[in-house]
């Protein structure tokens, strides 16, 4: 059990490495920072100067090794637009992008999994293919789409609910519906293939034929054992609670880290992309080692090794 | 060795000649659809995408109003909305298939190096999958496309590497299990060299496995490449695609609906069928895939 909690931290370690390695060849390598944010046109001191003070001018591999250092001691760099510390200006956009995904998260949980439960349980009746194809069709709108979709029902037309910008709860409606519904059609697809799987497993059959009632084979065998693979769906979906909402928050101009990862991308802003990149990144990672953990609890198969 | 008698294998499906659902018709029908567009579109194309009608600027579709000049309506330059309909879809399934493409060979190929050669390339593989799985598609996406600059073949490239750790998981899993199996030993005795047995033989028995993957990453991809065209961060005018229309059309969401409308609708029957078609391969070809 050690080794197998060890094992997962290294793996985590190495991955977060990687995403770092990653950041510093893509956004470092890639173009002058200096012509792109003072413009084609700018004074060659001014240039200079630029370079110099954002450490440009070293060594590639040097510029690594600084950067692997900065970002242990946690420092990821300033905003080139305003000069302001990329780190808080990213974690100031957490709570308004949280504001979404949170209760869209709850949705998702909410809608999908009995959804995807109840269609296992009543496999090919009218039931299962009704959640179904809500489901593919959940799962095939894009969240722009549907979201300008609402947008055009619900605030053009009816006027009932604000097209976008962030104030009262109301405006926070449809981009919630919009993250919360295509989640739920994934998780629910997810958790009937799980259960349906579990289903075909000889040990229910077993449970059955020794008469178990049905209702406590499906509680005491079949959940437990379908909660295994969808604790990792549900894992990968805490995991993208901050940058999930990147389209959604441009449809409806909701001020989250979405919106600043856009609009960084556009600018050019080196730090504040590097910053949201490993912060995704770390939040990924640690959620998909709690996911491992969690498998170590709730599969007891794991825990003997 | 005398004749065995004929015994039909039971574990295979006995082929019983279900007619297709109605759904799959329907979906296939839309799939055919949407090809011959994109074959034909110079053909069939009424306007150029960039020609412009300035007496007929934002004239409504067919049935709101309309006429037969502009079938689906004209937008704020008078640009003809079916005509850029018709370069969109060209545009977005030429992205959609060679991303696809360029997917299932790169994963495929990495899955069966890590099969081949275990050891060290065999963990390097392993450990690209975690970083790939360790980012949402998009943030990469985005990071590395502003930051290359946007070209069109960087960006097919880039949602080529969409979904390639599942290919690579699933050739890699498959290759092993198939290694262990009588047929590519016995040809591996025969003194088939290593690429022969993997391409010949394993290949083609987890083709259908891998074509699966292909049919449910292709509407996946057509989301993303719409999602970061709508963003402004995908394809670029003057070229356009489904999602760069919807992303236009969006300026004209109360006056004029039908430009964004018409590709919006168009993305979703599209992932749509393709899904619908996805699935029924999924269950004719491979249970295990539930």
């Amino acid at each position: 059990m050690l080794r197998f909690i060890l094992s997962r931290f290294a793996r985590a370690a190495l991955t977060i490495g990687m995403v770092v390695t990653f950041a510093f060849v893509v956004l470092r390598l890639s173009g002058d920072p200096a012509q792109i944010i003072l413009g084609a046109d700018a004074e060659p001191e001014a240039v200079d100067a630029f370079r110099a003070s954002w450490g440009l001018d070293q060594p590639v591999w040097l510029q690594y090794f600084h950067y692997f250092g900065a970002i242990l001691s946690g420092d990821l760099g300033r905003s080139m637009r305003d000069g302001r510390d990329a780190m808080t200006l990213v974690l100031e956009r957490i709570p308004a992008t949280l504001l979404l995904t949170l209760p869209a998260l709850a949705i998702k949980l909410a809608l999908g999994i009995p959804a995807g439960m109840l269609a296992a349980l009543h496999r090919n009746s009218f039931l299962d293919r009704a959640v179904m194809a809500l489901a593919v069709a959940g799962f095939t709108v894009p969240s722009f789409v549907l979201g300008l979709l609402l947008v055009l029902v619900f605030a053009v037309q009816l006027g009932w609910l604000p097209s976008g910008g962030q104030g009262t709860w109301q405006h926070a409606v449809l981009p919630v519906i919009t993250l919360g519904v295509g989640g739920a059609a994934v998780l629910a697809r997810f958790t009937r293939s799980a259960m349906l799987e579990v289903l075909g497993q000889p040990y229910i059959r077993t449970a059955s034929a020794k008469g178990v009632p049905w209702g406590a084979v499906v509680r005491g065998h079949a959940l437990p054992n379908a909660a295994i693979p969808t604790v990792t769906i549900i894992g990968f979906m805490v995991g993208s609670l901050i940058a999930g909402a990147v389209v959604v928050e441009s449809v409806f101009s909701w001020p989250g880290v979405g919106r600043l990862l856009v609009v960084a991308v556009a600018n050019r802003d080196l730090a504040v992309v590097q910053c949201v990149l490993l912060l995704v990144a770390a939040t990924m990672v640690t959620s998909n080692l709690v996911v491992d953990l969690l498998y170590g609890v709730l599969d007891p198969r794991l825990r003997s090794r | 060795m005398p004749e065995a008698p004929l015994i039909p294998v039971t574990t295979a499906p006995a082929a019983p000649r279900r007619r297709l659902p109605v759904l799959v018709i329907l979906a296939l029908g839309w799939i055919g659809l949407m090809l011959a567009v994109a074959a034909l579109a110079d053909l069939i194309m009424p306007f150029g995408i960039t020609q412009l009608d300035l007496r007929n600027r934002l004239s409504p579709p067919i049935g709101f109003g309309g006429d037969w000049l502009h079938p689906l309506g004209t937008d704020e330059l008078g640009r003809d909305v079916l005509s850029r309909l018709i370069a969109s879809i060209r545009m977005s399934l030429f992205v959609a298939f060679g991303a696809t493409i360029i997917g299932a060979v790169l994963g495929t190929t990495l899955g069966f190096l890590a099969a081949q050669f275990r050891g060290l390339v065999e963990q390097v593989v392993l450990a690209l999958v975690d970083f790939s799985a360790s980012l949402p598609f998009l943030i990469l996406a985005l990071s590395v496309l502003a930051f290359l600059g946007n070209s069109m073949w960087l960006f097919i490239g880039l949602l080529g590497l969409h979904a390639w750790e599942r290919y690579a998981r699933i050739a890699r899993g498959l290759a092993i299990a198939a290694a262990g199996q009588g047929y590519a030993a016995a040809v591996r005795q025969l003194g088939a060299s290593a690429w022969r047995v993997q391409l010949r033989h394993v290949l083609p028995n987890i083709a259908s496995t891998l074509i699966v993957s292909m049919t449910l990453a292709f509407p996946e991809i057509i989301l993303l490449e719409s999602g970061l065209s709508f963003l402004g961060l995908g394809v670029q005018p003057p070229a356009t695609s489904l999602g760069s229309m919807v992303g236009y059309g969006r300026e004209y969401l109360t006056t004029a609906p039908w430009v964004l409308l018409a590709p919006a609708c168009t993305i979703i029957l599209t992932t749509f069928a393709v899904s619908i078609l996805g699935d029924w391969l999924r269950d004719r070809l491979d249970p295990t895939l539930r």
